[in-house]
């Protein structure tokens, strides 16, 4: 279902080129779990921007669900990434002013559901991660893994088919990192395409297939033998 | 996304920066309490003008005798201008300032000499006493009608009606008190006493007519009345200035004419303070946009549109505004009761005016917030993801 192929991005900084991904290809079968890893600017935050529609390749295709992304307007990719992906960010990206509740609530409100509806979904998704109990909660009257467990009910609540999760456990302690990963593979279970980034050798290695990357290109595949 | 839901994020978004709001309120709050104040003090008092003209008596034509010129109008003349087509009554008047005297109280006045038809024609009759009458021209009666404040001041305790008066050293009785008036156009409609004409022209010794008001029989006729009369009379002064003719219509022309422009002007200047607070918004949605720069990154990842990040900022400035102006005008409303507390004028608030200034105000908001919503709207999402 995400099929890249010879997928370059090159940013411009002060007319220098900067080629974040080189020639990149990459497919992801529907319900999968892989992980990509590789050290710090090798590209893989770019290539998850790629994956997610948050950004277009330079030049190369990336298909999704068999749609060529990259030909499509700012509203379609919107659309695609309200309805077809959910994020997890490191540092958990949620808005400040609004409880847990709003927070998981956004995508549905993008999407034009009813109040009561939203409400009813969100209340379902915190359940899902644990935390039922904390739904009138800021963010910032939360810990560290339980924003992150907010933000993925915020991930999951619109039933996306892929989850992208971006170092989710940079900014936790290996506990509240540990309940995440679980998180992810009880998500995969339940048939979700996950792509996790992470420098964490011992998560990678969780994945059915870890993908290296290297200075902007794809160096190494590894499948884990069951 | 519902607009009824975005209200309600900018609710927020507005609440967790209250004073920061309120600033920015507090230019729009000034610029509609100003127009709404300025303008309805405007207003409130043209129809205080207006409503006086308009009480001088029905279809009224006054013609002024300037009399230039060694040719003048006399009485009987001037009486037959009634039988012209179109005239229902001729009130012709013989004024000049006087002296009255009661007891020891010595005042200056107006003294107008007129016949029983200035009543219906200037539409004042006598509210206690009785009005001029036709054997009062006719016998050159030593009678005298008194305006409420000159009678305040020659009786101040006493009932003047049967009283005598000296006028400029004359014998004169009182028979009646004029209908209150309040101030009008040129003076005081009360400070004056009125004679039969006759014995104004006398007492004044002047032969000629000053004035004569003219009443028209329907308002069709006032422009066919005015201009047989004016034709008459330069056959008659052989001259065309010696006389000058009005009606209602041409005064209220006037005076509207001076308050509209008096209202525009207020109205502009009230208007540019609502377009400094318009600045004033614009400013501060800049920065909040800029602040907000991660969220709305954030929001757009998650699917948010470009229209739903547009109409999210715009909705937020308008809300501003149009709470802005609304504050505003109650502010000026609470003005508007206290001024007409306090002083003569009656502010008065048209819906036309309340209208304006509050869509005006959501205009302002919705224009001054159009760029810095179209900047959100516009933020490339990695971009704005990565600002901190
Ligand atoms: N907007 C941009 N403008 C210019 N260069 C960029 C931009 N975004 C990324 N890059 C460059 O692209 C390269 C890849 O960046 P990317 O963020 O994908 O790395 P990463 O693998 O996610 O690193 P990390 O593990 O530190 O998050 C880097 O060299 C970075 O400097
Ligand atoms: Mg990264």
């Amino acid at each position: 279902m995400i099929a890249i192929s010879g997928v370059n991005k090159i940013y411009y900084l002060h007319g220098v080129q900067v080629a974040a991904l080189r020639e990149v290809s990459l497919s992801v079968a529907e319900g999968e779990f892989i992980a990509v890893a590789g050290p710090s600017g090798s590209g893989k935050s770019t290539l998850m921007n790629i994956i997610g529609c948050l950004d277009i390749p330079s030049s190369g295709v990336y298909c999704l669900n068999g749609e060529d992304v990259g030909r499509l307007p700012d509203n379609r990719l919107a659309e695609i990434r309200n309805r077809h992906i959910g994020f997890v960010f490191q540092s958990f990206n949620l808005l400040p002013r609004i409880s847990a509740r709003e927070n998981v609530e956004l995508p549905l409100l993008y999407r034009g559901i009813s109040s009561k509806e939203r409400t009813r979904l969100a209340l379902k998704a915190l359940e899902r991660v644990g935390l039922a109990d904390r739904v009138r909660h800021r963010p910032t009257q939360l810990s560290g893994g339980q924003q992150q467990r907010v933000a993925i009910a915020r991930a999951l609540v619109g039933e996306p088919s892929v989850i992208l999760a971006d170092e989710p456990t940079g900014n936790l302690d290996s506990g509240s990192g540990n309940e995440i990963i679980a998180l992810l593979h009880q998500l995969h279970r339940q048939g979700k395409t996950v792509v996790l980034i992470t420098h964490d050798p011992d998560l990678a290695s969780q994945a059915q297939r870890t993908v290296k990357m290297y200075d902007g290109m794809i160096i190494r595949e590894e499948v884990r033998v069951p | 996304m519902k607009i009824l839901q975005a209200i309600k994020v900018s609710f927020g978004a507005i609440r967790s920066h209250k004073l920061r709001s309120f600033l920015t309120m507090l230019g729009v709050i000034i610029g509609v309490f100003s127009v709404v104040t300025l303008v309805s003090i405007a207003q409130g008092a043209t129809g205080a003008v207006t409503e006086q003209i308009e009480e001088m008596g029905p279809n009224l034509i006054i013609v002024n005798i300037t009399g230039r010129g060694h040719r003048t109008l006399s009485l009987e003349e001037a009486n037959r201008l009634a039988g012209r087509e179109g005239v229902r009554a001729v009130a012709p008047v013989v004024s000049g300032r006087v002296t009255v005297k009661q007891g020891n109280v010595t005042l200056d006045t107006t003294l107008e000499g007129t016949s029983p038809e200035y009543r219906t024609v200037r539409n004042q009759s006598a509210q206690s006493g009785r009005f001029l009458t036709e054997a009062d021209l006719q016998f050159r009666q030593n009678v005298v009608l008194l305006g409420g404040s000159v009678a305040e001041e020659l009786f101040p305790l006493g009932d003047p009606l049967g009283r005598e008066i000296r006028i400029d050293g004359t014998p004169f009785t009182v028979i009646g008190l004029l209908e209150e008036q309040g101030a009008g156009l040129g003076g005081s409609g009360d400070d004056k006493i009125i004679v039969p004409v006759t014995t104004a022209q006398r007492l004044l010794r002047i032969s000629g007519i000053s004035t004569i008001y003219l009443q028209a029989s329907a308002p069709e006729m006032v422009d066919r009345v005015i201009a047989g009369v004016e034709a008459a009379l330069t056959l008659h002064f052989r001259d065309d200035q010696a006389f000058t003719l009005f009606d209602q219509a041409q005064i209220l022309d006037t005076l509207e004419q001076i308050t509209g422009t008096l209202t525009l002007m207020l109205g502009g200047i009230a208007g540019i303070s609502l377009l400094v607070g318009g600045i004033g918004i614009m400013n501060i949605m800049l920065v909040s946009v800029t602040e907000r720069t991660r969220e709305i990154g954030i929001c757009k990842a998650l699917g948010a549109k470009k229209r739903d990040i547009l109409l999210q900022f715009l909705i937020e400035s308008s809300v501003l505004s149009g709470f802005g102006g609304l504050f505003g005008l109650a502010l000026g409303y609470g003005a508007g009761i206290a001024i007409s507390n306090f002083t003569d004028l009656t502010p008065a608030f048209s819906p036309l005016v309340v209208a304006v200034a509050l869509v005006f105000s959501l205009c302002v908001g919705m224009f001054f917030g159009l760029w810095p919503a179209n900047k959100a709207a516009k933020l490339n999402p990695i971009e704005a993801l990565r600002a901190q």
